[in-house]
């Protein structure tokens, strides 16, 4: 398993391995699944802080003087209103207005520079799928470069309720990190254990769990001792079995699972993430077109009212009539049942009702729910 | 060191059985077997009175991440299960070898017995 040939190592591998954590590939990555269990990592995010490598997530930067009205051609909402610093959540479609991946795109434009800039989060297995759809669009707007830095830096989201006084405990400076908005950035500078000066870091109020958090890019060289300053400080390495329960807890979907160019955001239930404003983005013709049409199937969100766990690929049923499949499902220790997401008929999609879930032959009541399954307090 | 006691005995569907005696046996899965699932959520067992057949499936534990059908190590009839593990699937994580026990069997077959692996041997199938 760990010989796998041809894997990305991020630059905390090692970390990973004196934390015991339990190495598997993952989209062309060798990543942690867990350290010390799933549910204690879940826990500790939900209840403290816990800190994820979330460095095999595709990282690039969009930089030239039509960067803007690029990305208003392929991204499914506006740039143009976003504020230098400030990010955005939303989606590269198909000229079907199918999911090619789910991005965060970061505002990083300095006013007195000619140039446009930003920073684009993708999906680790979407990476080239993305960095060569930009590429057969970007002919028509000179001057542009798309550069993939993905493997010469590291990303650790910081994740919790502690998670503000966590971070704020190793930057040096006047301005917190804690101060940003949710969707904010900053540069800052952060001190490292056995490390000379500070070292400067990104840091942006963003996450996939449903808490409040952190997630910061940094130099490679800089990663590993980032990772133990952060460990050191109190949080609970979490591996991706912990990302994914929380994340779904959380209502978040995930590409590949949850959605693909097989479908559209409208039928994701993400309709809110596209701007409709952006005249120019691909695939709008076909999102306005499914609008006016009317959908046939969305995601839902459902929660078993029996034992069970729901998994990938579960039919879903109303009666005797097979409604829908499962995309996502997990054990849920907040609501202390299983729970998941997938796409039913639209009729059979209202909150409250009741549906069946074939978990390997036993037919299970479940009960549709409104997303998210978890809401933090607001503090 | 071993985390699989000398006085148990083993299959490679990574089962440990304690026979006793009196000709009853307890069944559980292994260390490394809870180990390799992680948390266990889920527990599904034989009814009591059933007679299970070595090699047929006797029920499912399911950890968050997965699934794995429990086989049965040695053939007998059910005399009890381990409620409390039911209730309380995190035994089984905690105790593999003890509280996390799952069911107890009236051997119909002590010959099957003697097919089952020591710990030295349990150890050098999940090695390799």
């Amino acid at each position: 398993m760990s010989s796998a040939p041809n894997l990305f190592r991020t630059a905390l591998y090692a970390n990973h391995l004196a934390a015991n954590g339990r190495m598997v590939p993952f989209a062309g990555w060798l990543m942690p699944v867990q350290y010390e269990g799933v549910l204690s990592e879940a826990k500790a995010v939900r209840s403290k802080v816990g800190i994820f490598d979330v460095s095999h997530m595709g990282r690039m930067r969009i930089e030239g003087p039509t960067a803007g009205q690029f990305l208003e051609r392929v991204l499914a909402f506006s740039v143009k209103n976003l504020k230098h610093g400030r990010a955005r959540y939303g989606f590269v479609l198909t000229p079907k207005g199918g999911v090619i991946d789910d991005v965060i795109i970061y505002q990083q434009t300095n006013e007195d520079g000619p140039n446009g800039r930003y920073n684009l989060i993708c999906n680790a297995g979407n990476r080239e799928t993305v960095a060569s759809w930009f590429q057969s669009h970007i002919a028509d707007y000179p001057g542009i470069s798309v550069f993939d830095y993905t493997t010469n830096s590291v990303m650790i989201a910081v994740q919790g309720p502690d998670a503000k006084s966590t971070i704020d405990g190793i930057c040096v400076g006047e301005n917190n990190p804690s101060a940003l908005p949710s969707f904010g950035s900053m540069s800052q500078s952060v001190k490292l254990r056995n490390v000379d000066p500070p070292v400067e870091v990104f840091i942006g109020r963003t996450g996939y769990t449903g808490e409040d958090g952190f997630e910061i890019i940094a130099d490679a060289n800089s990663g590993s001792a980032l990772w133990e300053t952060l460990r050191l400080a109190g949080a609970t390495p979490c591996g991706l079995g912990a990302r994914d329960l929380l994340r779904l807890e959380a209502g978040l979907r995930l590409h590949g699972s949850d959605m693909d160019t097989s479908k559209s955001p409208l039928e994701a239930g993400l309709a809110r993430f596209v701007g409709m404003e952006n005249q120019e983005f691909i695939g709008r013709k076909a999102l306005t077109d499914q609008q006016a049409m009317g959908l046939d199937e969305i995601l839902v969100g459902f929660k078993l009212l029996e034992s069970g766990i729901p998994r990938h690929g579960h039919t879903l049923s109303k009666g005797s009539k097979q409604i829908g499949e499962v995309t996502s499902g997990t054990y849920s220790p907040t609501l202390d049942t299983g729970i998941g997401m997938g796409y039913v008929s639209l009729e059979c999609s209202a909150p409250g009702d009741h549906i069946n879930v074939n978990i390997r032959g036993r037919i299970v009541e479940a009960e549709i729910v409104k997303l998210p399954f978890y809401h933090r307090r607001k503090q | 060191m071993s985390d699989h006691p000398s006085d148990l005995k083993y299959t490679t569907e990574h089962e440990w059985v304690r026979a006793e005696l009196d000709g009853t046996a307890t069944i559980g899965i292994t260390f490394f077997a809870q180990d390799q699932l992680g948390d266990v959520v889920y527990l599904v067992l034989p009814d009591v009175g059933e007679t299970i057949e070595k090699g047929s499936k006797m029920g499912e534990v399911e950890s968050v991440k997965s699934i794995s059908d429990l086989f049965v190590p040695v053939s007998g009839v059910v005399l009890e299960i381990n409620k409390d593990a039911i209730d309380h699937p995190e035994r089984i994580n905690d105790d593999p070898h003890g509280a996390g026990w799952m069911v107890k069997i009236k051997l119909s077959n002590d010959v099957e017995l003697e097919q089952l692996l020591s710990s030295d041997d349990y150890d050098k199938t999940i090695a390799s």
